[in-house]
């Protein structure tokens, strides 16, 4: 069932065309990710979803209420992580957590938050005390304040290391896996593709993708490995009939789909000609060149 | 709980450990008002100086509030996307503008239940006093300054309005009539002064009080224009990102 019905929405902030006529919809308990290159709209067409603004054009419904017109009844059950924060430097965690979840009332706990989102220990630092990671923890937690049945999440894991990633994944895969819509902003691509269920790909404000990732990857098969830097590749195509481009300084990328008999006759001429074979990789293009392929070029 | 009421628990429990905020709406007040009732420096035109002085500090007390410490914690929280994100809660904007309204209000009742006493106890004796009049003018008094708060709090950068606000607060304190009377004032400078809100609030307190005003129907006149232009200019100049 659709928790988000994006349909023609164009979004004009003064001169600038933000977003332009773009449609998607997102599932109840799924993660639907939004990606984009800086710029490309993606902030504005989530803020629209959010209540923030009105669309210039097309219509928006979110649990099926308008955000802008409707903004009360759907906070209730709307779950927003900002990524700018939106916290008072002074306030310390707890506090803030009791006072959202005072604010929803829905009988949340507190404490159970920000344990969840593993800041017990820091309960009682203030906001300007905390790291960036666990700053965003806190956001977190304030998104979680509403049991909400659609949550959109603003860069969720940016600034977390890398065991504190593992735990706002878990949360995240938690909350659709209970029924709530997940929409998920994100610059990282490694983020995405660990977590989305479906992408939308939004570049210069219009929509270029709307699609899971294995449909984003359909037909895009690669053979990717390094070696030395100095591979000879036209002796390597006069020889086996392999036609690889260098794409890093160690780095090669052969456009086929992954054929033992290709990596066989691959790792064969590496070995007559005296090279290593490191990080032998075959199957769908990776999300980056997806979003490359899709994009133009543009960094997400 | 009412969720106006959370958030005014919030909004108080901020103002009270605040203690640039503590100092700005009941240290300064206080200070002034026992000062230079004590230390006969100012040229008040009364008897005593504390009858000049106290109609006047309780219009410096509403400005405090109303004005500076809304208007500087608003912008803070404006720039910290505290405005936006409570924004997106069931609280929403008017309950969130209801709460900061009540918070005002309260902190008002405590500078008055504190100012007032110190004024009586310092030899205050208001002549035939109007206090129903007195609380109508601190509420015009404050629709005023909290327009004016807001505006600024609403357009400019946080660490600008900061500056703003607290030099906004040093001319009105000084050109309002609040502890140096308008009669002072060299003649251009008199005109504007009594067009500001500050020396129309403190002139209309003044006239409540003990019928000492100037021109309390001119001043009750400069106050409701402020108090009905200044908010339609905050809600229209706003901006809560």
């Amino acid at each position: 069932m659709a928790a988000v019905e994006v349909e023609h929405l164009t979004v004009r902030h003064g001169d600038v065309l933000a977003v332009d006529d773009i449609s998607f919809t997102a599932d109840a308990g799924k993660i639907t990710t939004v990606l984009g290159p800086n710029g490309a709209g993606k902030t504005s067409t989530i803020e629209v979803c959010e209540g923030y603004h009105r669309p210039t054009k097309g219509t928006v419904r979110v649990l099926g209420l308008d955000p802008a017109a409707q903004q009360r009844q759907l906070s209730k059950r709307m779950g927003v992580m900002l990524q700018e924060g939106g916290v008072y430097p002074s306030s310390r965690v707890l506090e803030t957590v009791r006072h959202y979840v005072a604010l929803y009332d829905k009988g949340a706990d507190a404490a159970a938050l920000v344990d969840v989102v593993g800041l017990s220990a820091r309960s009682k630092a203030t906001w300007k005390q905390l790291s960036g990671g666990e700053r965003q923890r806190v956001s977190l937690a304030l998104a979680l304040a509403a049991k909400p049945d659609i949550a959109f999440l603003d860069e969720p894991t940016s600034g977390i290391d890398v065991n504190g990633r593992d735990a706002v994944r878990s949360i995240i895969r938690d909350l659709a896996d209970r029924g709530c819509a997940v929409v998920l902003a994100t610059h990282e691509l490694d983020e995405a593709e660990r977590l989305a269920d479906r992408m939308i790909i939004i570049d210069r404000g219009s929509l270029i993708a709307d699609a899971t990732l294995a449909e984003l990857r359909k037909g895009h098969d690669e053979i990717r490995f390094r070696s030395d830097p100095g591979l000879d590749l036209r002796a390597l195509a006069k020889a086996t009939g392999i036609v690889a481009s260098k794409v890093g300084r160690d780095e090669y990328v052969i456009d086929a789909p992954p054929q033992p008999r290709l990596m066989a006759q691959l790792g064969d001429w590496l070995a007559d000609a005296g090279h290593p074979l490191h990080d032998l990789r075959a199957g769908g293009q990776r999300l980056e060149d997806v979003f490359r392929r899709l994009t133009g070029g543009d960094q997400p | 709980m009412n969720v106006t009421l959370v958030q005014l628990r919030v909004e108080l429990r901020r103002v009270a450990s605040n203690g640039e905020q503590l100092l700005l709406t009941l240290g300064i007040p206080v200070l002034l008002l026992v000062f230079f009732s004590l230390v006969d420096v100012l040229p008040t035109g009364t008897k005593e100086p504390i009858d000049f002085l106290a109609p006047g500090i309780l219009a410096l007390a509403t400005m405090s509030t109303a004005m500076v410490s809304l208007g500087i914690g608003t912008g803070f929280e404006r720039g910290y996307h505290v405005l936006k994100r409570l924004a997106a809660t069931p609280l929403g904007r008017p309950r969130l503008i209801a709460a900061k309204i009540g918070s005002v209000i309260a902190v008002e009742i405590v500078q008055f239940a504190v100012l007032i006493p110190v004024a009586f106890a310092l030899g205050w004796s208001p002549s035939s006093a109007n206090w129903l009049l007195g609380v109508v003018a601190v509420i015009v008094g404050t629709m005023a300054f909290a327009g004016i708060g807001l505006t600024l709090a609403g357009r400019l950068p946080a660490e600008i309005n900061l500056a703003a606000q607290n030099g906004l607060y040093l001319v009105l304190l000084l050109l309002g009539g609040m502890v140096i009377p308008f009669g002072k004032l060299p003649g251009a400078i008199r005109s504007v002064a009594h067009a500001l809100p500050s020396g129309a609030l403190a002139d209309v307190l003044r006239e409540a009080m003990s019928n000492a005003g100037t021109q309390p129907t001119r001043a009750w006149i400069v106050l409701c224009i402020w108090a009905a232009a200044t908010p339609l200019l905050a809600a229209r100049l706003f901006r809560w990102d």
